[in-house]
């Protein structure tokens, strides 16, 4: 019988909600990972079995990538560690910011986005990871800035069949894409607003939260950006503003319905300089036409919030009918088995959660 | 031989010992004799000890005395202890 698990990375460790295939009751298990910050976790489903990942940061003892082969009971890593710059380079691993297994045609290849901002690709099965060096030694490197969050490659977006094809989201620096397996990357942000510069459409430095698409519509994407709800048609040579029908264009995740391509998840904050939830309501906005029109839903959902959703709290599975998932910053998470028409509680008072994976295994 | 002591948190990484001997004549050589996943708790991948780590030979901080260079004497105990950082 099938089994849905939810990966809760939160401040201070890792916790795991378990349900069967419906995802209406959940158990909690956890802490693990205790007093690690849990930017990143990965669910592989592309093989036998499936493997989990966590990316943890000790304040203390550094960063490291885990993996599971037993749904989470047991975690391992291979003794020289997963992931680290070269001997020599001018930077040392500060965080995993995204673990992302490749599409189901390139198997045991995983990539990883970390800050400093960097690529990372593994070719057996996110065990050990190799710095990908077009982009780290492109020459924009050194003028890509830091967010509050820090300067990092948070999402990674490989393209669904052309193993060569892929793009990539940082903050600050915005979307870059490679059409030649990660050897040439060119800045994708012709249309994104960077409010904080003097010039307020530059090439690259933009600020984007979030990216995500569908795998049938590669071409078309969707970004959450400081500021700016935008969707491209045409790969990321043009963005548009989506953000029309929306309470506020300032938000973090940015999710895409694991089978309907028009279907777009946001969580609206005030602004920049107020980042709580729009109306002081808890409100995923949905978007079925690709972000001609939204809707807020509400069912099951707080009806009074001032936190904010972090920019990897908000994910989806893959079953049918879609789950969707979202985590607060008060440490709440909320699943929807039927597309976020409605919603139940997974869990509350959790430390601060930083990013949400579920599948149906 | 040297003493390498560790806080609760890092023995799971010494098989459980609060205590690892080694042969050193400096911090570095006594690091780099370490298990590799204690090892990498400590210092980063280039090497440098992590910034909210401290090393005592001691009462001293080893960032005031030479640092990874710090000669090490045999009967010598360097103690690993968190600073206080962290949310």
């Amino acid at each position: 019988m099938s089994e849905a698990v939810l990966l809760i990375g939160t401040k201070k460790g890792l916790w795991t909600a378990r349900s069967d295939a419906a995802r209406q009751r959940w158990t909690l298990d956890g802490p693990d990972f205790e007093m690690q910050g849990v930017y990143a976790v990965g669910i592989d489903t592309r093989g036998d079995q499936p493997r989990l990942f966590v990316g943890g940061t000790s304040e203390h003892w550094g960063p490291a990538v885990f993996h599971s082969d037993d749904l989470g009971k047991t975690w391992a890593e291979p003794p020289e560690g997963s992931i680290g710059f070269p001997e020599g380079a001018d930077a040392s691993l500060e965080r995993v910011w995204q673990i992302q297994p490749a599409p189901a045609g390139q198997p045991g290849v995983v990539y990883a986005g970390t800050q400093p901002s960097a690529l990372w690709k593994s070719t057996d099965g996110g065990v050990t990871f190799e710095l990908v060096k077009g982009l780290w030694d492109h020459p924009h490197r050194k003028e890509w800035g830091a967010g509050f969050g820090g300067q990092a490659v948070h999402t990674v977006l490989p393209h669904p069949t052309d193993p060569d094809r892929m793009s990539v989201a940082m903050s600050t620096g915005g979307v870059y894409r490679t059409a030649d397996g990660g050897q040439s990357w060119e800045p994708a942000n012709q249309g994104i607003q960077a409010k904080f510069f003097p010039d307020p459409y530059p090439e690259f430095g933009q600020c984007v939260h979030k990216l995500a698409a569908h795998p049938d519509v590669p071409e078309r994407m969707f970004a959450q950006n400081h500021h700016g709800v935008y969707r491209t048609d045409d790969g990321g040579t043009t963005w548009k503003s989506i953000a029309d029908g929306l309470p506020s264009d300032f938000g973090f995740p940015i999710v895409v319905h694991p089978h309907e391509p028009e279907t777009v998840y946001v969580f609206p904050l005030v602004a920049d300089a107020n980042r709580i939830p729009t109306d002081a309501k808890c409100r995923v906005y949905r978007s079925r036409d690709a972000g001609s029109t939204w809707e807020a839903l509400t069912s099951g959902l707080p009806e009074m919030s001032y936190v904010p959703v972090l920019r990897d709290a908000m994910t989806s599975d893959t079953a049918d009918p879609a789950g969707v998932y979202v985590g607060t910053r008060d440490g709440c998470v909320y699943a929807s088995a039927d597309a976020g028409d409605t919603w139940v509680e997974v869990a509350r008072h959790l430390p601060d959660i930083l990013t949400v994976r579920a599948a149906v295994v | 031989m040297v003493a390498v002591r560790l806080p609760t948190v890092l023995r799971p990484f010494a098989g459980g010992a609060e205590r690892v001997e080694v042969e050193a004549t400096t911090v570095a050589e006594a690091f780099a004799a370490l298990d590799p996943p204690l090892r990498r708790r400590l210092t980063d991948e280039q090497g440098a000890v992590r910034r909210h780590v401290n090393i005592y030979l001691g009462n001293d901080n080893i960032r005031d005395l030479a640092g990874l260079s710090t000669p090490l004497a045999d009967g010598d105990e360097l103690l690993v202890l968190p600073s206080v950082a962290g949310g």
